[in-house]
């Protein structure tokens, strides 16, 4: 009796370890010789320049410094550090021999050419929900106007067992949203374009959705704000802790330019979203992204201008202060305020701190990340920048300055502040 | 190697992107009109326009300015006739006169955010700006002269 139940155990066992097996397992992409690329057209290439700039590939694909698509850039996971695919023409280090089929597949499914399958750092479920069209484009861009760089991708850096492949496959069973893109009837077609072009290309959920312990998308909270390379991707939705609401032309002001002056603007690895990516699209892509997440964040119309929390926050800068005793108000009148006082009327440039986004997150880093090195002429407002106070101010000042900001925000004090300043300026930076 | 736009002409640096931009406009540039004082962006000495806002650049990393467009005080006007310029004169601000170049490149760009500035604007804007002999209430004067000017200036240019 004992015997049969055994048995009968192992063999459920192995039946689903083959049957596992006849999942994971994906047959090799018969290689096509170099040169035999099919033609393209101008109108595709055209295209697919665009769309892969608004996927911004070529951040995660180049080293810093590097030639664009070479691959190897280094990204740092908790499961070890892996680096990016070379994606350029090269027939033996890149996509030369890919197919356009090959290259569909990957984008969908995240399995490579030869039949392995690819870590989920390369966003294939957002991929997944772009049309044939669009992928096809990318592709004909890569292979018609990438040039060729021939360099091996080293190896990654994740412990066994997570560094077997087909395991993977178990990943995307478990965690992969693989459903296409839905339209949504009852909304609008900017919205809906929005939507498409938010959950596909910008893949945008890959850093503003939290994660789960083994790297899944949590996707009953899309959108809610996570942790990524050092940085807070702060939440788009009705979550935001951010004074004033985010609005659709808040949205738009700050993909457009780099910066909503009610808010914020896009520093560390958002940077390069804004300003290398999506950049590249219409204005009417970036009008209906920002149609789209200025539904998820409440579809608010209040004129920010007007919230008495701007007045309040314009009226507190003028509160005497006791310089004498107060470092955090000394150290900010000295070092922050001919830059950061505002006047009632907001101007670009000149923000108002204790409305900004960075001070009213739950966690310090991004107001510390911005105090320590600054803005640099690509990131925020282009050709604007702020200086560096990495080898200016101790951790003791930051605090000070942190902990003033946050008092006159009308928040509580962030615990253990002195600690974590110390934490976030020893953090390795990974911004290009 | 640093590329950027310094007074409306565009200039090469050969210098680590380390480097402190108050050095590379110095040093390499030779343009001296911007001061060296405190070096970690407290004293306002090194104030100089980056994409027109008034930027410390003793803590500012040339490779953080890149393709930037940068006016020190040798460019703010053509003639040193920059109304703020001809106030300071007036009101005979400066007394050591370490300080000056950094105190004008803050206070244009206060004027370009404020054109008629309070005391409070004033105060606020200019409070990282410091001056040893003590010249605030000239500095001050000097800066309400200013707005005075430029107003009176825009006046003229509309009834022309």
């Amino acid at each position: 009796m004992h015997k049969r139940i055994i048995y009968s155990v192992f063999g459920v066992a192995a039946a689903g370890v083959v049957l596992f097996g006849v999942y994971a397992w994906h047959p090799e992409i018969v290689p096509f010789a170099p040169g035999a690329k099919p033609p393209f057209s101008q109108a595709d290439i055209a295209h697919g320049k665009i769309m892969a700039a608004a996927g911004y590939c070529s951040t995660c694909h180049t080293t810093p410094g590097g030639l664009e698509y070479g691959g190897n850039y280094q990204m740092n996971t908790p499961f070890g550090v892996i680096y990016s695919s070379n994606i350029t023409p090269d027939p033996d280090t890149g996509i030369g021999r890919w197919s356009e089929e090959a290259f569909i597949r990957a984008m969908r499914t995240g399995v490579s050419r030869d039949g392995h399958h690819l870590l989920p750092a390369f966003p294939f479920e957002h991929f997944n929900k772009m049309t044939d069209d669009d992928i096809k484009a990318i592709y004909a861009y890569l292979m018609s106007s990438v040039p060729a760089v021939n360099q091996q991708k080293k190896e990654n850096e994740i412990a066994f067992p997570l560094n077997l492949r087909f395991l993977q496959a178990g990943w995307k069973l478990l965690f992969a949203n693989t459903t296409p893109f839905e339209k949504h009837g009852d909304k609008s077609d900017e919205w809906n374009r929005g939507a498409y072009l938010a959950q596909g290309i910008a893949h945008c959920g890959a850093c503003h959705t939290p994660r789960n312990a083994l790297g899944g998308e949590k996707y009953s909270q899309m959108y809610e704000g996570a942790l990524i390379d050092g940085w807070i991707a702060p939440s788009l939705t009705r979550s935001s802790t951010s004074p004033l609401h985010w609005r659709a032309q808040d949205f738009y002001e700050y993909l457009r330019t780099g910066n909503s002056p009610y808010h914020g603007g896009a520093a560390g690895p958002m940077a390069p979203v804004v300003h290398h990516g999506l950049a590249a699209l219409p204005d009417a892509d970036l009008k209906a992204l920002s149609v789209y997440f200025g539904e998820l964040a409440g579809s608010n119309s209040d004129d920010p201008a007007a919230a008495p929390k701007l007045q309040a926050a314009v009226d507190e800068q003028h509160k005497i202060k006791d310089l004498r005793i107060d470092n955090g108000a000394r150290l900010y009148t000295s070092t922050c305020s001919a830059c950061h006082y505002s006047g009632s009327q907001q101007v670009k440039g000149r923000p108002l701190l204790a409305l900004g986004s960075a001070t009213h997150l739950e966690d310090p880093s991004n107001l510390i990340n911005v105090i320590l090195d600054g803005f640099r002429s690509d990131q925020g407002i282009s050709g604007v920048v702020m200086p560096q106070f990495r080898d200016a101010l101790s951790d003791d000042d930051i605090t000070a300055i942190a902990t003033y900001l946050r008092q006159t925000a009308g928040e509580q004090p962030w615990p253990n502040l002195l600690q974590k300043v110390g934490e976030i300026r020893r953090q390795p930076r990974f911004e290009q | 190697m640093a590329r950027f736009i310094l007074n409306s002409r565009p200039v090469v640096a050969d210098v680590d992107g380390d480097t402190p931009l108050l050095w590379v406009i110095r040093d390499e540039l030779n343009l001296t009109g911007t001061k060296f004082g405190c070096g970690i962006g407290a004293c306002g000495a090194c104030t100089v326009h980056v994409g027109g806002r008034a930027t410390r650049s003793c803590i500012t990393p040339v490779s953080a300015v890149e393709g930037a467009a940068i006016t020190t005080i040798e460019g703010l006007s053509e003639q040193g006739d920059h109304p703020l310029q001809v106030a300071w004169q007036t009101h005979q601000v400066p007394q050591c006169g370490y300080c000056q170049s950094g105190q004008i490149m803050q206070a244009a760009a206060l004027l370009s955010d404020f054109p008629d500035p309070s005391d409070a604007d004033i105060d606020a804007v200019m409070s990282g700006n410091v001056c040893r002999c003590m010249t605030y209430v000239r500095i001050r004067a000097a800066i309400h002269e200013a707005a005075a000017a430029m107003k009176q200036e825009v006046k003229n240019e509309q009834a022309v």
